[in-house]
């Protein structure tokens, strides 16, 4: 199999779950709850691990390829320079150098965090994903991604447990609650279709058998959703239509402010260890 | 027992050093310094998670954005502990927050003070949990027993705090020069903010004696604030960095540090609620909490349900 399909899954398992973390981790001190604030944290904290482990690997296989196979990988400059010029890359060359069109990340985790609610429904509907698609992915023939996929399942077993509490608690709370909780699920669920269409680098990880088919993931996953929304007294949402996108490279504007924010430190002060 | 075998108990059980727990007789004027102490410290630890988290967004690698990260959670964990704490006192923490809110509680001034380079998630590890530590250890025996329980629990994590800061300013120091440059920077700035968590001189400490002698406290602020010196002066030299005060000087005769005089106005005036940052960070707080109502009384809506589902 080709190292560059495992390096270009890797990197968009990656760049999920680091926009996801980045996304919770704004939420550090003004939590509506001191209890929350912590437990928002350490799911924050679970996906930047998970990034790390999935960037070093990314960055490993990129170290270890002839020179020729990785002469044009990434739009970034700086990075693709660097590889260029042999140096060894990181994880966090990965992470701060790349520019939005370099992303994989599905949409749904670059949304803006807006209130609880909204948090809660993007938590609720990605989580809920990573413990299908990591349950699946321990099968995997590439053993690093195996083994990064059961160590991030048992994490990701909590998420999905804070994340649907949450939808029946705002659910079945009061009549607020209820009409907010019912708002972000509505607004959020178009980026989910996305989680399920597969795009090139998926189609060629999955024929190699180090990825996941997720497209077979949908019906569980829809299952598996409308029950705990049923469990909370709330209606299905519907889309008209599903967004695509960021898994190509294709982002929402948000995406570029984030990183700007992320990387500004890496960019104004470059090649520096911190 | 009368009053004062009460209060002759109570100071005998103080001066045999056993703790007093919440359903023992203490006098009102102690469980009062308490509940203002201890509230003081759980927002102290509430409010200090901004500064902090104002970078993490924007940390230069992931492992420091991690670390940096579990360390702001743990300033949470400690607000908790101590909210806890006080509420053995017979006071709610919603009370205590809106203490906070209104301005009528305190937190520690250091907190008022801007971060503007990443250096200053350095500085502040090191010199303002560095502080902490020297003002809480001390605290693990103070004399009321969940108060001094806490002070357990946070202490252990605080030189954990303390080393992620260090470490930080050693990377930059041993870094390029722009990079030494923010260390010293940021060094410059904390240094006498720093200095004045220790609170005021004894000389005009207004709570020292009665704390002292309640063992609310068992060193005065200007003793735990020359050992605090005679450390720091040590680590600075070992960072390589310029010391932060001109006058900072072996004392053979005293066998300490001497330094400058502190700027006390200006720590009265950011007591009083003109430093830097005050009502930026009083704003962040309140508008956390206004923004959450709905999500508090929601849980609280729901759990209430789920109670009297359970009875029926
Ligand atoms: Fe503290
Ligand atoms: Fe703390
Ligand atoms: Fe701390």
């Amino acid at each position: 199999m080709s190292s560059i399909t495992t390096l270009k899954y890797t990197l968009q398992l990656a760049d999920n779950v680091l926009i996801m973390g980045q996304r919770l981790a704004a939420w550090c001190g003004k939590g509506p709850i001191l209890e929350q604030d912590i437990a928002l944290t350490n799911i924050s904290l679970d996906q930047i691990g998970q990034a790390r482990s999935l960037y070093q690997y990314a960055a490993l296989i990129i170290n270890n390829m002839p020179a020729a196979d990785k002469a044009h990988l990434f739009n970034a400059p700086l990075l693709q320079e660097k590889i260029n010029n042999q140096h060894t890359i990181t994880e966090d060359d990965l992470a701060y150098l790349r520019d939005a069109w370099d992303f994989r990340n599905c949409l749904l985790v670059e949304q803006e965090n807006g209130d609880w609610a909204y948090t809660v429904a993007r938590s609720f509907f990605f989580d809920r994903f990573q413990y299908l698609l990591f349950t699946a992915l321990q099968k995997s023939t590439d053993s690093t991604l195996a083994a990064i996929a059961e160590k991030s399942l048992k994490e990701v077993q909590y998420h999905i447990k804070w994340a649907s509490e949450w939808v029946i608690r705002l659910g079945d709370g009061t009549d607020i609650s209820k009409e907010k909780m019912q708002q972000a699920l509505q607004a959020r669920w178009e980026y989910t279709g996305e989680l399920f269409a597969m795009n090139a680098i998926e189609q060629a990880a999955m024929q190699a058998n180090i990825g996941v088919d997720v497209s077979s993931l949908q019906q569980a996953y829809q299952q598996q959703i409308e029950a705990i929304v049923n469990e909370a007294g709330l209606q299905m949402p519907t889309a008209a239509w599903m967004q695509t996108g960021g898994k190509n490279g294709v982002h929402t504007e948000h995406l570029g402010y984030m990183l700007a924010e992320m990387q500004y430190l890496q960019r104004a002060y470059p090649n520096m260890e911190w | 027992m009368t009053q004062v075998s009460f209060e002759a108990s109570f100071q005998k059980k103080i001066d045999e050093e056993i703790m007093i727990e919440p359903q023992d007789y203490m006098p009102d004027e102690y469980r009062k310094t308490l509940i203002r102490q201890i509230s003081q410290h759980a927002h102290s630890e509430i409010v200090g998670m901004l500064p902090e988290a104002n970078w993490i967004t924007r940390a230069p690698s992931l492992r420091r954005k991690a670390v940096l990260l579990a360390k702001v959670q743990d300033e949470g964990g400690h607000g908790l502990y101590l909210y806890s704490a006080a509420e053995t006192l017979g006071i709610t923490r919603d009370q205590m927050l809106h203490q906070l809110h209104t301005g009528a509680a305190k937190y520690s001034s250091i907190f008022n003070y801007p971060t503007i380079t990443w250096a200053d998630m350095g500085a502040i590890g090191w010199l303002v949990d560095g502080a902490a530590i020297m003002n809480q250890v001390p605290l693990c025996r103070t004399s009321y027993g969940p108060y001094a329980r806490a002070m357990v629990r946070v202490c252990k994590e605080e030189s954990f705090h303390q080393r992620q800061g260090y470490e930080i300013m050693l990377s930059l120091a041993k870094g390029t020069p722009v990079q030494k440059q923010m260390a010293q920077d940021a060094l410059n700035r904390w240094w006498a903010p720093a200095l004045m968590m220790f609170g005021p001189l004894d000389a005009v400490s207004p709570n020292t004696a009665k704390s002292m002698e309640w063992r609310i406290k068992r060193f005065t602020n200007d003793e735990l604030r020359q050992r605090f010196i005679d450390v720091t002066v040590e680590q600075i030299r070992i960072l390589g960095l310029e010391l932060p005060d001109a006058n900072i000087k072996w004392n053979e005769e005293r066998g300490h540090y001497d330094s400058s005089e502190l700027n006390w106005d200006e720590f009265w005036n950011v007591v009083k609620g003109n430093g830097p940052c005050n009502k930026e960070r009083l704003a962040t707080r309140v508008k956390a909490w206004e923004d959450g109502a709905w999500v508090r009384e929601a849980a609280s809506a729901y759990a209430e349900k789920r109670k009297t589902k359970k009875a029926a």
